[in-house]
């Protein structure tokens, strides 16, 4: 057991927690932060993807110890002040999500893919969603959501 | 999931490591963690305890010299990927590192966490082997034709970390991987490179460690050519067969990978 400090979401954290407990339990029970999901567990499906250090990392592939002294970011933090975020927005717009369960990974892994590489096309989508499964097969309109987020984010929406 | 209990230390440089893995013959260096972590969760691993490496600065760099690429371990895939220098100077692995994984197991993978774990179906281990790299240590180097020595070993010895690879520059070199639709993992990955040295053909997910095809590399140092691998039939016996592909149909995706690195390789 150790003390773990991370900031999350913009907040500072100091939690005791095991040298074992992964960082996705970590945010889910610890912090209660239960936007973040775990899918398959085994690091293929990426509903756990959150930002530590602005980077997409699958959450339940890192310790909790290993985020210590990083920035994290979870989906509960993307929204500013009320307002959700562009790529919040365009899956609502874009009809993006179906039973929503794979959605907070999708925007967490959309948002940090955007962020790579401003200029998108569908096909670099796809290939950039690759660690990330939609288990109602939605990817149609997951695709269109992120073509469009990126469009608005190049617009200077965000 | 959750591992078996350990202790986690997160080392201050190499020397630290060290230290640290002297102090406890089951400790384990993680790297990136993302194979040792989903081992640990199916405790098929159970390291007493876990010694971080991976932030450390020393270990993370790319110089490209005019013959070689030195790369440090904890390096991780996506810095790799879109380093210009790597694109500049061997594209084929800067291509490969881009193939490994996902963008968010790029974003923690590391090139020595890769190489120490030696997972046959890996990627890296193909470039090494195909490249004819060296594999520094805080001990001694290693070549890369001395250092995978089966499936998920190699010859690195207790206490001893991988601090940088260096891949000489070949001439021409590329990489085709047929990945599992699922995992991302080779069915069977195929490096050719053509260097001052000769010609090296190197292959990974086909069988349980990486290895290399002299029959290729033979008829390709007598013609780098497509055709002159694509008559080569390669022994089923000794391949990898699984629910994703029999042994017999390995074999034949190697010669079918082989043609198109050597294809992608020439042009």
């Amino acid at each position: 057991m150790a003390v773990v400090k991370m900031t999350v979401n913009g907040k500072p954290v100091s939690l005791e927690t095991e040298d074992r407990t992964l960082l996705v339990y970590f945010l889910r029970e610890q912090l209660r932060l239960t936007g973040t999901h775990i899918g398959c567990d085994t690091s293929q499906c990426g509903a756990c993807v959150v930002h530590v250090n602005g980077k997409a990392v699958k959450s339940c592939t890192m310790f909790a110890v290993q985020a210590e002294g990083a920035n994290v970011t979870t989906i509960e933090g993307l929204a500013k002040d009320g307002k959700l975020h562009p790529v919040q927005e365009a899956f609502r717009d874009n009809h993006g999500l179906q039973c929503g369960f794979c959605t907070p990974g999708m925007i967490m892994t959309a948002v940090d893919m955007i962020r790579r590489k401003p200029k998108l096309d569908r096909d670099t989508i796809r290939h950039e969603l690759e660690g990330n499964i939609c288990r109602c097969t939605g990817y149609h309109n997951i695709v269109s959501a992120i073509e469009d987020a990126s469009k608005r984010m190049a617009g200077g929406a965000a | 999931m959750i591992p078996y209990a350990f202790q986690y230390a997160r080392a201050k440089s190499v020397a630290d490591a060290e230290a640290l893995l002297k102090k406890s013959p089951e400790a384990k260096l993680l790297a990136g963690g993302q194979t040792l972590i989903a081992t640990m969760k199916m405790r098929l691993a159970n390291p007493t305890e876990l010694v971080d490496i991976a932030g450390l600065k020393e270990l993370s760099f790319i110089r490209a010299g005019g013959d070689a690429v030195a790369i440090g371990a904890a390096t991780k895939h996506h810095e790799v990927a879109d380093s210009a220098d790597v694109k500049r100077a061997i594209p084929a692995l800067a291509g490969l590192a881009q193939k490994i994984g996902d963008p968010a197991v790029r974003h923690m993978g590391t090139l020595g966490g890769s190489l120490a774990n030696n997972d046959p179906a890996a990627d890296y281990p193909a470039a090494v082997l195909g490249l004819g790299a060296s594999i520094k240590t805080n001990k001694r180097s290693i070549a890369a034709d001395d250092f995978f020595t089966g499936m998920f070993s190699t010859a690195l010895q207790d206490g001893e970390i991988i601090t940088e690879v260096s891949f000489p520059v070949p001439e021409r070199a590329a990489y085709q991987k047929f990945p599992n639709p699922a995992s991302r993992y080779a069915m069977v990955g195929v490096f050719v490179a053509k260097t001052k040295s000769g010609v090296r053909v190197a292959v990974t997910g086909a069988a349980p460690c990486v290895f290399r095809m002299p029959e290729m590399e033979a008829a390709l140092a007598r013609k780098f050519a497509p055709e002159s691998v694509a008559g080569i039939k390669v022994d089923e016996s000794g391949m990898n067969s699984d629910i994703h592909g029999s042994a017999e149909y390995r074999a034949h995706l190697v010669t079918v990978m082989a043609k198109r690195a050597v294809a992608d390789a020439a042009k």
